[in-house]
């Protein structure tokens, strides 16, 4: 018996994990090779750091929807808290951490404080209920931090951090600086986030979600997710280990909006919206339920498409939604699969 | 006074709600899926409504009507396109095509009639009644959608209670597969379902941009999500429980608007959802139900 | 419900067998009862089941014995009565905290985790028994390694005794009706449980395979010297491996005793048979 057996790593399982870093890993190097020969169009350069944090979001809902077997609709919510927080936790040590790696480094880990103390407090109210109404309860939550978000204010001066929410009542003493300005959000950002550091958090989260998911916290979620009264059965304490998910997921979505923050200069809440989280979703089931590497590659590649398809500039967003009815049709239904199929000449054998 | 100025004003929103909540919650109970194409729908209705009556000077009622045999048609073509081939698949599934439905509607919107606003001309006017020398005003347009709602209500109830086809709705809801053997088709009452819910949308599109006169292709999907959030509160599957969930909202909305922060309204409005779920974790009117073990 | 005076009197404990004696019960059940729906489903049931005892609840369909199980793991509430699980009051425990306490099952219809492969659905049972944290997961630190390793030879162990470690890595769900049924068991065993409760578990299966659950309950029963309490339809293999039987109908226990006792038990037949129109 290897140890790999030991541990619990099926082999075709361990193969799946192994090509998901491979792809990662080689990805990244093909597009630092590209970049660096200036062979990627400056858009294209531009875009590393946010498909970086969308596939970030994809592997951190895939842990509650995929895994866990939850709806989430207001992942976006954590996104902003972590990019909220990091860009004023960056912005805070500029003077102090002058070298911007170890800055960002920071600010991505108070990000996901932050965000996992958010998925907490959300959590406990929302882990009581089931399916659709969990669900609308999330998207609620999102559009609530979006509001807040939207009328928070915070500066420093010489008498430290100053707070207030409608309006900017903070009374900054002279040379004090406000750094959240409401619905203007964060401007000035310096733009720390480096495609390096977001390809290290993407192997971070894998390896987390991947770690997790190959333990016994991960067999109960899945199991939580396959029967839940089974579940119960045996022993397992369910809302433990639903809250143990959720916050694992909201803090990744933290740090991944932190990254996301800054490689942008301003940064307001209303980008952080439900479309942003149904964004995120849609990578997720795209990619297949519970299928790291998928929802890494739909990430990457619908956010790629809406730029490559703007030369049809007007239909890119018909078209995408088109091809967003068109698969969810051709992998679920039946009689089309079975179509499908029959058309593959390479069809799989049936393992065992 | 103010007080029941601001009440009027919420009770008509939240009317608006509950006529969008309707179709939420009946396509919720009976097909046991969100349609988030919903909201887009009363966009398509509005905009039908709009160039019925403005480009062809048509009377608005006709405009209404138009748009009502519009969207009922659509509604029904997309749940023959879109969601009938998935019948048995998982509920996410479902959701995600609903979703893509909804992209779809908002860019075919925005393909044919561009992103530009229109000013949308109520369909009675812009009249008020004065009451109490005139402190307290009622714009018609609040009026009618107060009264459409209820008109709405009634018919609808006495449609599911009385109606044969509306008994076949009622047997969908409880179980598809003991409806389809008591020869009930199946395909067809829920087809009808969305062509009601649909209708419904329409009107609601018409009253929504009287009210509030900016339509866009986007138009309908925040009062979409509303109205949705309006269902789960009343309890989704119950047709009172939409109604209840809608005008409740409704004066949520503008209670918060009027008398906390405008800007943080729809926190309030989300945040007593939340509240109201967890006392209530089906909804004010909705029932649970226990899984068979 | 009929009269009351169609009950045979039933003895308060009963049908330990002489093994047991002196030992304390397992499970003791007093005036148990729940009303769902306005309906007593189960009234006035009282059991009690030795430590080492194999007891067969049997009665017709709707007869309120899968109830009884969901009793007795807390999936209801019951609303009267009490039940001591090794003399112990589970008053106020919801289905995990009895489950620690010593009750597994398995259900009617077959409940696996159907994405999760054979061994991680024992593993999954294992959960309270493994201690390491979520770091050490994530940083596969030697505590994982060492509990993760035991655990994959304990669960290896379990399955070998339904003879089902070559399936170890097949998904649950890809499983053979009847292996399904066994894996249930191997699930429930993972627990340690001191009752293990059985719901219908040769239900859809052939003589053979029958033939081999009973052997295999046997083989548990001997093993692991737990009670075992069945809920079964099939009369040969209830009256075969049975050392006790409670018979209910319409919620209310209408006979107890020994396999021999309970088939000539005319209130027994008129249950199952129903009554002769001329008395």
């Amino acid at each position: 018996m290897t140890m790999r057996r030991l541990i619990n790593l099926k082999r075709a399982e361990a193969r799946k994990i192994y090509l998901t870093y491979a792809v990662v890993i080689i990805a990244y190097i093909v597009c630092q090779v590209m970049s660096s020969t200036k062979f990627l169009s400056s858009s294209m350069r531009g875009m590393l750091v946010p498909i970086c944090a969308y596939m970030v979001m994809a592997v951190s809902l895939n842990l509650v929807v995929g895994i866990l077997g939850e709806l989430s609709l207001g992942h976006a919510g954590f996104m902003s808290v972590g990019a909220f927080s990091g860009v004023a936790t960056a912005i805070l040590l500029q003077g102090v951490i002058p070298f911007a790696p170890v800055r960002l480094a920071i600010a991505m880990i108070v990000a996901a404080i932050f965000a996992a103390f958010a998925g907490f407090v959300i959590g406990i109210p929302v882990l009581r209920l089931k399916g659709d109404y969990l669900a609308i309860v999330t998207l609620a939550f999102g559009e609530i931090i979006k509001s807040i978000l939207n009328n928070f204010y915070m500066g420093i001066d010489s008498q430290g951090i100053q707070m207030s929410m409608l309006s900017d009542t903070t009374r900054l003493l002279p040379g004090g600086k406000l750094i959240i300005r409401g619905p203007m959000g964060i401007s000035g950002i310096q733009k720390i986030a480096t495609f390096p550091a977001g390809a290290i958090l993407l192997i971070i989260a894998l390896m987390i979600v991947f770690n997790l998911v190959n333990s016994r916290s991960g067999r109960a979620f899945m199991a939580i997710r396959d029967d839940r009264i089974a579940a119960e059965s045996i022993g397992l304490d369910i809302t433990k280990y639903k809250m143990m998910a959720f916050v694992m997921s909201a803090a990744l979505a933290g740090a991944a909006g932190a990254l996301f923050a800054m490689n942008y200069s301003t940064i307001v809440a209303n980008k952080f919206d439900f479309n942003t989280s149904i964004l995120i979703l849609v990578f997720v089931v795209l990619g297949g339920q519970g299928n790291m590497l998928g929802g890494i590659i739909a990430a990457a590649v619908l956010t790629i498409l809406p730029e490559k398809l703007r030369s049809f500039s007007e239909y890119r967003m018909l078209l995408y939604a088109i091809v967003l009815i068109v698969m969810m049709l051709a992998t679920n239904n039946a009689e089309i699969k079975e179509f499908l199929s029959r058309l593959n000449p390479f069809r799989r054998k049936e393992e065992d | 006074m103010t007080f029941l100025n601001f009440f009027i004003s919420g009770i008509s929103l939240g009317s608006i709600y509950a006529i969008i909540a309707l179709g939420y919650t009946m396509v919720y109970g009976i097909a046991k899926m969100l349609n988030f194409a919903h909201g887009d729908v009363i966009m398509v209705g509005a905009y039908v409504c709009f160039y019925a009556v403005a480009r062809y000077e048509l009377n608005p009622f006709i405009g209404v009507v138009i748009a009502m045999i519009v969207c009922t048609l659509l509604g029904m073509i997309v749940e023959r396109l879109a969601y009938k081939p998935l019948r048995q698949a998982p509920s996410l599934a479902v959701l995600i095509t609903a979703i893509g439905m909804s992209y779809f509607l908002q860019n075919t919107a925005l393909l044919l009639w561009s992103s530009n606003p229109k000013v949308f001309p109520s369909i009675v006017g812009r009249g008020s009644f004065k009451l109490f020398d005139g402190e307290l005003s009622i714009s018609h347009i609040t009026a009618l959608t107060i009264i459409a709602c209820l008109v709405i209500m009634a018919v609808l109830t006495l449609f599911i209670s009385k109606t044969k086809m509306g008994k076949a709705m009622r047997a969908c809801s409880e179980d598809k597969g003991a409806a389809q053997l008591m020869g009930i088709n199946v395909n067809a009452t829920i087809s009808m379902t969305f062509a009601i819910g649909s209708g419904l949308a329409a009107v609601a599109g018409a009253l929504l941009c009287s009210a509030y006169p900016t339509l866009m292709p986007t138009t309908g999907s925040l009062p979409g999500i509303k109205a949705f959030t309006a269902a789960v509160f009343g309890g989704i599957g119950s047709i009172p429980g939409a109604f209840l969930g809608g005008l409740m909202l409704g004066v949520i909305e503008i209670f918060a608007k009027a008398y906390i922060s405008s800007q943080l309204s729809d926190a309030v409005v989300f945040g007593v959802l939340i509240v109201v779920l967890l006392v209530k974790p089906a909804g004010l009117l909705g029932k649970m139900t226990q899984e068979k073990v | 419900m009929k009269a009351k005076t169609k009950y045979v009197p039933v003895p308060s404990t009963t049908i330990l067998p002489e093994r047991d004696a002196g030992r304390s019960p397992v499970l003791e059940c007093v005036k148990l009862g729940i009303t769902l729906g306005g309906i007593k489903a189960v009234e006035d049931f009282n059991l009690t089941v030795g430590r080492t005892e194999i007891v067969g609840l049997i009665g017709p369909n709707g007869a309120g014995k899968t109830t009884v199980f969901n009793l007795l793991t807390k999936v209801y509430q019951p609303t009267t009565g009490t039940i001591l699980l090794n003399g112990q009051d589970t008053h106020g425990m919801d289905t995990r905290q009895v489950n620690k306490a010593g009750i597994a099952r398995t259900f009617q219809n077959i409940r696996l985790f159907k994405n999760l492969s054979v061994i991680d659905n024992v593993k999954t049972a294992m959960n309270n028994e493994m201690h390491y944290n979520m770091l050490s997961a994530i940083l596969r630190l030697p505590d994982y390694r060492r509990e993760e390793v035991a655990a994959h030879r304990r669960a290896l162990k379990l399955l070998s005794i339904f003879d089902m470690q070559h399936m170890a890595d097949a998904p649950a769900g890809s499983l053979p009706y009847g292996a399904q049924r066994r894996l249930e068991i191997v699930r429930a065993l993972a627990t340690n449980p001191s009752l293990l409760l059985l719901d219908e578990p040769a239900a859809g299966m052939n003589p053979s395979e029958t033939a081999d659950l009973m052997d295999n309950i046997r083989k548990v029963h001997e093993m692991f010297q737990i009670a075992i309490v069945l809920i079964e339809h099939d009369m040969s293999l209830v009256m075969n491996i049975c050392e006790g039987i409670c018979v209910l109908n319409f919620g209310h226990v209408i006979a107890k005793g020994t396999p021999d006792e309970i088939q000539s038990n005319p209130a027994v037949i008129e249950a199952y048979l129903g009554r002769k129109k001329e008395a």
